[in-house]
């Protein structure tokens, strides 16, 4: 090791930075120097480290090292903001030592509020819930708003104002600022994502005001740019969509995951799902609506599909045209199209035309404005305007000259941009490959970034502010319908971060203003009567009465372009947001990175999604790569085969690809996945005739869930979904036949046998019920599982090696004939909690144990690790610690991940088995209190976090010796069956088989 | 020695003979003694060779085993649905390994079969060193090896008892009494031999030493009476734990509920792939060390025909056991039974299937003929074949069942690693180093028994004749 000499200022700074007590354990730490990271890096001699398997590679001793120095954080973790918040049910002064209080705020979506509760044990937000008196969550989450809390608290997350790559100041920047926006702000530009705070809009435009020669951009990678525009075709001005679902018998999607994205994405899946949930032991009584689909590729939204058509993404507009035209829309008009588009058209038709005012179409951002425009024709046309579809003003805050990203990158090239301030967005990874925005933010001579992470935009960027999370600052932000949202912080910024308020405020001159008095001044004027009972109220319920957006009556005018059908080639590519990551503002999240996705299971990469005939005719299979081509542009990608993919389209997500998103997103220096956004283009950025797939020759592993060689493509058949049918595990019916034949998912039981007396349960009798029918796969349960019950991230490897550890999964199984386009069955699975558990007896050292009220226990301190258990349980459900996961946490800088922690769940340790407990400590604080009281248990008190997170209200749970109880109800219903009754396992929780409504004239002849 | 004039000095051995006829008391005695009686600077280079290949593996071994204890057995190919892999395969390959010594050494003996008086001590030790080597795997396929004893019965404070009704917990109790026995067996069998080295034996030392083990045994009347009682007694023991053993081993699948483990077929199969392992085993071992020593006249082709006769018999027994599997799994009509009989013969681990009847089926077959048992490149060549088939038998049982069960969503696929091969590959340098040990340092045939042998097919004489010597002989009334 040289001995470089010391920088004291350095040291002085570092200090100055560092948040919580100070405690160093060398000044060589506080200067942070190179000598200090490698001896925290290498505590052995070089590449010793790397000897070892990744798993649990150097960070155990470095973590034991750094602990010392990490002790000034941990010694703060009770970090209460010092403004007075307010909780949402009970008071701080009610505070008890292991008692969680929670607190209402919101959870930022595409620039959305969605409401949430956040759970805070002594300061420490450790579980986000919905907020019930949100109309965006109503109480249910989605996976982003579950793995946010991880966001907050990753040690990947940038903590220190840096120019060019040195530390700085905020006094600094403002300095800098100050003589960079100079002379009317002349060449200041900001660029943001979708901004629905009231506050910080009114901060831009303050900004805009002072600075006539300043200008707005506002540029999402995934935004609602052709929706704006298409509205503003349809209607000559800004107008905002609001959909009821519940209104609708009949529901057309064109191109749209409405269930996985949007502002409203949760209540989507809710009211949609409200309207298919069978709950009457009466068949004649069972109704449900209708979901038509079309899409290029398989979404969410479209394995929920009752007909689904799978044509490629430019295709759609013809099919919208087509639809259009037969609805009567004036002047729609279509070529010709393929006779399964017509027929699919016709009776899509009929069926609208049949349910006028009782249906639905909406279509996906993916399409083009014309296409947007168009539906808000057909929606008129049908008379769905004013029941399923309402409008409102728009929510979202827009500068008055709209402009779009290449734009902006037209000004930077020409020298027009003096200044430009990047509030939350990435574009230097995010924006189309054609913009080369690096090249032009090169020719900014002050730029700043503000952001969670020091991304690559950072990295390009002249000065980087590091931002805090939502969970850390104040702010307000409006849902989809227009509803206000106070955000409080549940906690002091962990780093030395700036709210974007409070950047905005520097830029308005107001170097020192707090986010919180910023965020009040907005709602000072408002409030009539008494504020602070208005602020309390507000932050209380977690919604600012009466905000809501009224209704409005635009124009619609058809005067528009239709638009026509575009040439398209034989390949076309198609490129969607990540399910899990999203536009990749998630790609360092690994909770998310480690979900499977959807319909492929693929975890920790996207892919090249291509339907079987189209792999077929380009000679590959999973796992090799190709080269595609779009405007000269390439990417190598490898191939996924996802059935149900349109014809020559090849998919691919956004998302991944990242050079610098962390330690996570990175994968030791290596970007996870392929940069998608490499080969977009400006001009069509959702899809693009491709100029060639053309194989390279290499191959690359995934790592999957499912499917271990199960899928014969050359033969069309799935013998995992064939399996699934015969053993009546993920059963699906059409409602027709359930109406004909109310048994018809219990007809293979038959009386099971015993010599042994049925154990008695006199107490409590936990059960679930699983209501197949309205589970849309959205993965939420599964990620509210892991943050609830502290379940490791393992990483690529591990998963490749099938050692995810979700205790409970969404099994996907293919229903119809053949892999072209099928219909898809979700099941989530866990523990099953078997009367008769396979597990309990062959323990050998009884650690896994039956309890009075049919729980079956885990007892981690009893477990020896023989995996005996695992082998014996049918259902597969058991999750084994092979390495230490937990404290060795895939590379991540454990401090600041322990305090996100659920207190109440113990945290394994290497060689014991675990899995799903029905969430034994929800049961059991709820029985404390009751105990107290002399009371029992009534249904609906306790509620596992699965159940608690689920849109649609799939899962319940309860006490099956309670009649009443809704889980007891749904036992009765005839849908209800259990799984692998013939094993007498008497398994505890019950599934509803899946119902499909397809359209009988668009039976297969 | 004047005697041997008599009789052609090393001729060619009849095949049907047990022993050489021109073997007296002395050759005998001085032969197998001398082995391990030999100073340290006579020793065969080709020992010494093997020995060290031996130490090697068993470095293997340590650090298989270290590696393990420090990361977890996540360095294993093992996961959730294949929860034992290569562990418990090779446990239950090297445990029924050591069947064919119990077998030889108690069933044998209480059957008055005489031609297990060659074969017997070195198949006993083999049946030890397997058992250790199976021991190793229990206790390393843990995930918290460290926290073993919680499978003991012991007072706790926590008033904790093991969990009597697991297949695992009968394994403890199966595998540590089968170890204890035949070690005790095979101790107490060597006690004669022991006693010979000692009164042979020059060097201080090696007298010490052997005087130590040998128990005081002076040759009396009365010594022989219990030994004669005392071996009788433990290979009364034995021979239920020849059966009992494998038929707990094969309850660890048996009693699961898993398709291609639930079966009652199970512990005769198990009992009879044991043995036919094992003697397999013993031959593939015998015939080196036979060259290598000399020993052509003791272990001879008749040996060797009887123990491919065995080998015969019970690999038709165990593919009887296959038979009835897949008839089991059509007759019964159950569907998992049957789809797992359709992932055997199609599924992506057919190839282990495949190979598997042709070791433990086809190749075997070769040993009705009389020519091959009297080859000993075939018997090599067979024996080694089913060692393999018999590790493939395992193989399909515990992992093609486990790839492959009841929820179709959880089905997955195993691939050893490193690690799994290293440990394999170690537990050989375990045996190897007992094996080389004990050849070295004890009489690998048992000397008294061989000479009683030499009493009653070649009547000799000669200076260790009856009578002559002060130590180890047997009573003349033995018999």
């Amino acid at each position: 090791m040289s001995n470089t000499p010391l920088d004291l200022q350095a040291v002085r700074e570092n200090l100055a930075n560092k948040p919580g007590q100070p405690v160093w354990r060398s000044l060589e730490q506080l200067a942070n120097t190179e000598e200090f990271q490698e001896l925290m890096e290498r505590e052995f001699p070089r590449h010793a480290s790397e000897m070892r398997d990744p798993v649990t590679r150097r960070n155990f001793l470095k973590l034991m090292g750094a602990s010392l120095a990490m002790a000034g954080l941990t010694g703060c973790s009770i970090r209460q903001p010092q403004e007075k918040i307010v909780p949402y049910v009970r008071l701080p002064e009610e505070m008890i030592p292991g008692k969680p209080l929670f607190y209402a705020t919101a959870h930022l979506f595409q620039g959305y509020a969605q409401g949430i509760l956040v759970e805070s044990h002594e300061g420490r937000p450790t579980k986000i819930e919905g907020n019930a008196e949100h109309p965006a969550s109503l109480g249910k989450s989605d996976i982003f708003m579950q793995a946010a809390i991880l966001q907050m608290y990753d040690p990947d997350r940038s903590q220190t104002i840096a120019n060019a790559g040195t530390e700085k100041t905020w006094a600094d920047f403002t300095g800098a600022l100050t003589t960079a926006v100079a002379n009317n702000g002349a060449g200041l530009r900001i660029l943001s994502g979708t901004v629905t705070s009231p506050t910080l809009a009114a901060q831009i435009e303050q900004v805009l005001a002072a600075n006539s020669g300043a200008r707005w951009y506002v540029a999402d990678s995934v935004g609602f740019d052709n929706t704006r525009v298409g509205a503003q075709l349809a209607f000559g001005e800004n107008v905002n969509t609001v959909y009821d679902f519940t209104q609708a018998n009949v529901v057309l999607a064109i191109d749209s995951d409405f269930f996985a994205y949007g502002p409203a994405n949760v209540r989507h899946q809710r009211d949609f799902m409200s309207r298919r949930a069978i709950r009457s032991a009466n068949p004649a009584d069972a109704s449900m609506n209708r979901l038509y689909v079309v899409e290029p590729i398989f979404t969410i939204t479209g394995s929920n599909a009752d007909n689904r058509l799978p044509i490629k993404a430019s295709e759609v507009g013809e099919f919208a045209r087509a639809l259009a035209q037969t609805l009567g829309v004036s002047g729609a008009a279509a070529g010709t199209l393929p006779e399964k588009t017509t027929r699919f058209v016709a009776a899509v038709a009929a069926d609208l035309q049949a349910n006028r005012g009782t249906s639905a179409v909406i279509v996906g951002e993916g399409q083009p404005p014309e296409v947007h425009a168009l539906v808000h024709a057909i929606n008129a046309a049908l008379g769905n305007v004013g029941t399923s579809v309402r409008y409102t003003a728009p929510i979202e805050a827009l500068p008055a000259q709209a402009g779009t990203l290449a734009d902006l990158v037209g000004e930077m090239n020409s020298g027009a941009v003096q200044s430009l301030v990047m509030l939350d967005v990435n574009p230097v990874y995010s924006a189309s490959g054609d913009l080369r925005f690096a090249e032009a933010l090169a020719k900014v001579p002050f730029s700043v970034h503000y952001g969670l992470y020091n991304d690559e935009t950072a990295e390009k960027a002249t000065w980087h502010i590091p931002g805090t999370h939502y969970l850390e600052n104040w702010s307000d932000a409006r849902a989809f319908d227009g509803t206000t949202t106070i955000i409080q912080p549940l906690i002091a910024p962990i780093y030395k971060t700036k709210s974007p308020h409070e950047l905005l405020a520097a830029l308005a001159g107001q170097a020192d203003a707090t986010g919180f008095d910023l965020v009040r001044a907005t709602y000072g004027n408002n409030a009539s009567g008494n504020f602070t009972r208005f602020w309390e109220e507000s932050l209380n319920a977690g919604v600012v009465a009466n905000t809501a957006a009224p209704t409005i009556t635009p124009t619609l005018s058809t005067a528009f372009d239709f638009g026509s059908a575009p040439t398209t080639g034989e390949y076309e590519l198609v490129f969607q947001p990540d399910t899990r990551i999203f536009d990749g503002s998630y790609a360092n999240n690994g909770l998310l990175q480690e979900l499977p996705h959807t319909i492929s299971k693929i975890t920790w990469d996207n892919a090249a999604y291509v339907a079987v005939s189209t792999a077929q005719k380009l000679g590959v299979t999973n796992g090799d790569i190709v080269t595609l081509t779009v405007g000269g542009q390439t990417v190598d990608a490898p191939i996924w085969i996802l059935p149900g993919t349109a014809e020559g389209v090849v998919g691919v997500q956004l998302g991944y690809g990242r050079t610098k998103a962390g330690i996570v997103g990175t994968w030791e220096g290596r970007p996870v996945g392929f940069n998608a956004s490499a080969i977009r283009s400006s001009t069509s950025p959702n899809f693009a005739t491709a100029e060639g797939v053309a194989k390279t020759g290499g191959t690359y592993q995934f790592a999957s869930t499912q499917d271990h060689y199960a899928i014969d493509y050359q033969n069309q058949t799935d013998l995992a979904s064939t399996e699934a049918k015969n053993r009546h595990i993920a059963q699906a019916v059409t409602l027709a036949e359930y109406r004909d034949n109310p048994n018809v998912m219990n007809e293979h039981n038959h009386e099971v046998f015993t010599l042994y007396p049925k154990r008695q349960y006199t107490g409590y009798a936990w059960s679930m019920g699983i209501d197949l029918n309205v589970c849309t796969g959205c993965n939420a349960c599964v990620m509210a599982c892991n943050v609830e019950n502290n379940i490791a991230v393992v990483g690529k490897t591990e998963v490749m090696r099938g050692r995810e550890m979700h205790w409970i999964r969404i099994d996907r199984y293919f229903t119809g004939t053949g892999l072209d386009n099928p219909q898809v069955i979700h099941q989530p699975l866990g523990c099953q909690h078997c009367e008769n558990a396979p597990c309990e007896v062959v323990c050998p050292v009884g650690a896994t144990v039956h309890d009075s009220e049919g729980l079956n226990n885990m007892v981690y301190n009893r477990c020896v690790g023989t995996k005996y258990c695992s082998n014996n349980c049918p259902f597969k459900v058991r999750r084994f610690n092979f390495f230490q996961y937990n404290d060795m946490l895939y590379k991540f800088d454990m401090d600041s991940i322990k305090m996100m922690r659920n207190p109440d769940v113990t945290v394994r340790v290497k060689g014991v088995m675990e899995k799903c407990t029905y969430c034994v400590q929800r049961i059991n604080e709820v029985r404390q209190d009751k105990v107290r009281l002399g009371q029992t248990i009534q249904d609906g008190e306790v509620i596992t976090a699965c159940q608690q997170a689920c849109p649609t209200d799939a899962i319940v749970f309860g006490d099956l010796n309670d009649p009443n109880a809704q889980v007891t109800q749904r036992r009765k219903l005839p849908l209800t069956y259990t799984l692998l009754n013939e094993l007498n396992v008497f398994a505890r929780t019950s599934y509803m088989g899946m119902l499909k409504n397809p359209n009988p004239e668009l039976a297969e002849a | 020695m004047a005697q041997s004039l008599k009789r052609p000095v090393l001729g060619p051995v009849d095949p049907d003979a047990l022993l050489a006829p021109e073997l007296d008391y002395t050759e005998v005695s001085q032969k197998l003694a001398g082995i391990p009686m030999a100073g340290p600077r006579k020793t065969h280079i080709s020992w010494i060779t093997g020995f060290a290949i031996s130490l090697a593996l068993l470095m293997v071994f340590f650090t298989a085993v270290g590696w393990l204890l420090l990361q977890g057995v996540g360095v294993w190919g093992i996961n959730v649905p294949i929860g034992w892999g290569m562990d418990i395969i090779n446990f239950v390959w090297w445990i029924g390994i050591g069947h064919a010594g119990t077998l030889i050494s108690a069933i044998l003996l209480l059957l008055r079969q005489q031609w297990r008086t060659s074969i017997n001590r070195f198949a006993e030790a083999m049946t030890l060193f397997a058992v250790a080597c199976a021991g190793m795997y229990p206790i390393l396929h843990l995930g918290r090896p460290w926290l073993l004893y919680y499978m003991l019965p012991y007072p706790s404070s926590l008033g904790m008892w093991p969990q009597y009704q697991s297949p695992l917990e009968w394994d403890v109790f199966a595998i540590s009494t089968y170890a204890i026995v035949s070690l005790l067996f095979w101790l107490v069998g060597l006690i004669p031999d022991i006693a010979t080295m000692r009164d042979r034996s020059t060097n201080p030392i090696m007298r010490f030493v052997w005087g130590t083990f040998s128990l005081g045994w002076r040759g009396s009347a009365k010594h022989w009476h219990r030994y004669e009682l005392a071996s009788l007694l433990l290979a009364g023991l034995s021979t239920p734990l020849v059966v009992s053993v494998h038929t707990i081993v094969s309850f660890d699948f048996a009693v699961g509920q898993l398709p291609g483990w639930h079966a009652t077929i199970f512990p005769p199969y198990f009992v009879a792939g044991a043995v036919f392992a094992g003697f397999a085993m013993v031959m593939l071992l015998m015939i080196p060390v036979r060259k290598f020593f000399g020993l052509e006249q003791y272990i001879t082709m008749k040996h060797f025909d009887l123990m491919a006769k065995v080998t015969l018999a019970t690999g038709m027994i165990v593919v009887f056991g296959y038979a009835m599997e897949a008839f089991f799994a059509w007759f019964s009509g159950n569907q998992y039974e049957s789809f797992l009989l359709n992932m055997r013969l199609f599924g992506p681990y057919a190839w282990s299937y495949y190979a598997l009847l042709a070791c433990n089926f086809l190749v075997p077959q070769l040993f009705w003929f009389k020519w091959a048992r009297q080859s000993i490149p075939v018997l090599l060549f067979v024996s080694l074949v089913v060692s393999v088939g018999m590790w493939l038998e395992r193989f399909v049982i515990i992992v093609v069942s486990l790839t492959r069960d009841f929820i179709p969503s959880s089905w997955g696929y195993y691939t050893p690693t490193l690690w799994d091969w290293l440990l394999y590959l170690g537990t050989f340098g375990l045996f190897f180093t007992f094996l080389f040990l004990f050849i070295r340092l004890v009489p690998m045939i048992s000397i008294f028994e061989m000479r009683m042998l030499v009493n009653e097919q070649n009547k000799p004489g000669g200076a260790d004749a009856p009578g002559a010597g002060a130590g180890a002989e047997y009573p003349a009334a033995a018999d």
